[in-house]
């Protein structure tokens, strides 16, 4: 042993026996004395000049946010006004862009393929395939995202997720959860896998585990557009057109509410089978409220969520595009290859309130949740025979917003059960690839991450299954 | 007769001309800048108007998570900025808090900016304390200003450094708001203009502060290079393991920066 080696080990020799000569509490005076100099450095240096209104003001907004009788109808209309303002700012942008990319832009791609005579199953593959279900992602999912998360950042920004933390902490701590979850499952509101991410947060093994198990059933980025246009195309067109908007947000806003609840039985259930334990304390600050910089919170949540979210979704709706024409062309015994897995998948699809198109398109986009619906509409387009695939620039009406929409859906044989249970599968099934990657970083379990995956997945399976055996025994 | 000077030179709007945010090009730098503070104080707000990144602010405690990196160029020299996670303290164990200790201490830091919210003075005053224990280079940057002005608060500035024995710089980072100054005071105390003497909290109990002393005089034959010796004999009587464990490899007196990425790794592993 050297020199300086025999010296470390005397040093720690050195204290571990002087350990049992100092009294035992002397960290708690040690910690006591810290505070007892910041109180008096603090008080030396800062003076008070009156009563400031400010604080008077926050003090009565915060009794207004927390409140046990006020703070969750407070919540709740939050969230709703929020989802309105999405929605019927939503319907004429997404009209217009399908006008522009589909009505205008796809006809003009088809005669420029067949003025320079492109081969048909190139011209299918990329511009029947590819494009249009590029179209459909950006159409369908632009709008609702450039306004919802710029209104979801303001109100991040202004200080009101630790109060929407505060008030859930109750109810997360008697289901055996972190308190803190209540803050991951509103990053999951934006991304599942910042949602994941955002657990790190939370000190107890145990309870980091239900926060990654259950993040899933917050309603995300991908999945929002599909709640929203499903809600305003069968169920807001249920009321009367002046209560259309109306209906539609309700009906987003309770699939998100059931998406907390379920979380919370989920967490309930982990708590007191393979993930026993006693809820952990925490204290959570509430920051001051600060008046949110707007064009900022404009600036960094266009380009930093949508535009981020959007490109992902372009990325993965391309080779899906190719896919989805392929498997619609491929002829196999006078039937396309997509007709018989429709109809090999129908029996499932029916027994979830589904169809053999919505199953099929969950298959297809295994991959990203948020190109569900563009799959469900081109695949339903191209099989029910809505406009002729493949013929050079045959009438393709796409309107995202109203009637036509509708109408390719019903041809689809959808009825209202349909519309409920796509929601509900949508708010529960396995999540993302990106989320399943980032759970599996985050636990580095295969066992847990698979847990993850098909938790919801069985759920969701279950409650479809339910509610579409219920709805048809007695309606 | 006054000899006519120009006292432009000295005032730091007109270095500012000179900074250029570096983002994430951080190939090589000259000084390691760590960010510390408790949750919710700004120091993305801080990290984002020194490198000119765009790091996600939210106003919510916990947002920064892992640390974030980033650089700038002052005057010639490249920083590069740490945005350590919001801690309270330094003394528990979580896996935050961690983090953000053993980077302080073997990380190696050239300074620490110590962001302090200034209308929640005292509570983050003991982080400062804590801090100052362990590095004698730190800054302090006295942020949100503007809300403690608007809730009537006065902070005497020069009396708190006076008494902490580190620079302190008020800022409203929002504002963009004394970050000039927080620069520049940056780049005197990196070149080693200034140096500071912090104060160093007396242990009012005999037989500690006879332990205490055993173990020090030890430290700084073993280490000859550290300058937190009490603190790290308070930590070895405690029986920190993650401190005992760098006596016992010989870290504590290293000084190589390309360990930081390890030790965070493993920290947060």
């Amino acid at each position: 042993m050297d020199q300086s080696t025999s010296n470390r080990e005397k040093i720690l020799d050195l204290s571990n026996s002087l350990r049992w000569e100092i009294p035992a509490n002397f960290r708690d005076k040690w910690v006591e004395h810290i505070y007892a100099e910041s109180a008096r450095l603090a008080g030396r240096n800062t003076k008070k000049a009156g009563n400031s209104r400010r604080v008077a003001w926050e003090q009565r907004l915060d009794r207004l946010l927390t409140s046990r009788l006020t703070g969750f109808p407070v919540m709740i209309l939050v969230l709703a006004v929020v989802l309105w303002i999405t929605i019927v700012g939503a319907n004429k942008p997404s009209a217009f862009l399908a006008n522009q990319l589909m009505d205008i832009g796809h006809p003009a791609l088809k005669s420029f393929a067949a003025s320079i005579g492109m081969p048909w199953w190139l011209d299918g593959v990329l511009i029947d395939g590819m494009y249009l279900t590029t179209a459909w992602v950006v159409s369908v999912m632009l709008p609702p995202m450039a306004i919802f998360f710029p209104l979801f950042t303001l109100l991040e920004d202004f200080g009101y997720l630790p109060r929407v933390a505060f008030n859930l902490d109750y109810l997360f701590q008697r289901a055996g959860a972190h308190g803190k979850q209540a803050l991951t499952m509103c990053m999951g509101l934006g991304c599942n896998a910042a949602g994941v991410i955002a657990t790190r947060i939370i000190d107890s093994p145990r309870e980091k585990l239900i926060a990654i198990l259950t993040n899933n059933f917050a309603l995300c980025n991908g999945r929002w557009p599909t709640q929203i246009l499903i809600a305003t195309v069968f169920l807001g067109t249920l009321a009367p057109p002046a209560f259309a908007g109306l209906v539609a947000s309700a009906s987003v806003l309770a699939m998100a509410l059931l998406g907390v609840a379920l979380t919370l039985l989920t967490s309930w259930g982990l708590s007191r089978t393979i993930l026993k334990g006693e809820a952990s304390t925490f204290s959570l600050e509430l920051p001051p409220y600060r008046p949110p910089q707007i064009l900022r919170t404009l600036y960094t949540s266009l380009i930093d969520r949508t535009i981020f979210v959007l490109w992902r979704a372009i990325i993965f709706a391309l080779p899906a595009g190719a896919v989805i024409w392929l498997i619609a062309n491929l002829q196999i015994a006078n039937n396309s290859l997509a007709e018989h897995m429709i109809d090999w998948l129908d029996p499932l699809g029916w027994a979830l309130g589904l169809n053999g198109i919505i199953v099929l398109a969950y298959i297809v986009a295994i991959p990203a949740n948020e190109i569900v619906i563009p799959t469900i509409l081109m695949l339903t387009v191209m099989t029910t025979g809505v406009s002729g695939v493949g013929e050079q620039g045959a009438g393709v009406m796409f309107e995202t917003q109203g009637q036509p929409l509708i109408q390719i859906l019903t041809a689809g044989e959808w009825t209202v059960l349909t519309a409920v249970c796509l929601m509900l599968f949508s708010l529960c099934h396995n999540p993302c690839s990106t989320t399943i990657f980032t759970i599996w970083k985050e636990t580095r379990s295969a066992r847990w991450t698979v847990l993850a995956a098909f938790l919801p997945l069985v759920l969701g399976i279950l409650i479809c299954g339910a509610v579409a055996l219920i709805w048809r025994v007695t309606i | 007769m006054f000899k006519k000077k120009s006292t432009c030179g000295q005032c730091p709007a007109a270095h500012e001309g000179m900074l250029e945010k570096l983002g994430l090009r951080m190939d090589r730098w000259d000084h390691v800048i760590a960010l510390a503070g408790n949750p919710n104080t700004g120091k993305s707000t801080i990290f984002n108007a020194l490198t000119g990144l765009r790091q996600h602010t939210g106003n919510w405690p916990g947002k920064t998570i892992a640390r974030a990196e980033g650089g700038f160029s002052f005057q010639g020299k490249r920083y590069k900025v740490v945005d350590l996670p919001g801690t309270y303290s330094l003394l528990s164990a979580s896996q935050d808090e961690e983090v953000a200790r053993d980077f302080i201490l073997f990380g190696q830091p050239d300074l620490t900016v110590i962001v302090v919210d200034a209308t929640r003075l005292e509570r983050n005053l003991n982080l400062v304390l804590q801090v100052s224990q362990i590095t004698d280079r730190a800054i302090v940057c006295l942020n949100l200003m503007d809300e403690a002005r608007s809730h009537g608060l006065r902070i005497d500035d020069l009396g708190l450094a006076r008494d902490l024995g580190l620079p302190v710089v008020p800022c409203a980072a929002r504002q963009n708001e004394g970050i000039p100054f927080l620069i520049e005071e940056i780049a005197r105390m990196a070149s080693g203009q200034t140096t500071c003497q912090p104060r160093r909290l007396e242990y009012d109990i005999p037989v500690l502060q006879d332990a205490v002393s055993r173990l020090v005089a030890l430290l700084q034959r073993t280490f000859p290079k550290i300058t937190n010796a009490p603190w790290i004999a308070m930590r070895l009587l405690e029986g920190d393991r993650r401190i005992m464990e760098a006596v016992r490899s010989g870290e504590l007196g290293s000084q190589r920066f390309d360990r930081n990425a390890e030790i965070l790794e493993t920290a947060k592993g």
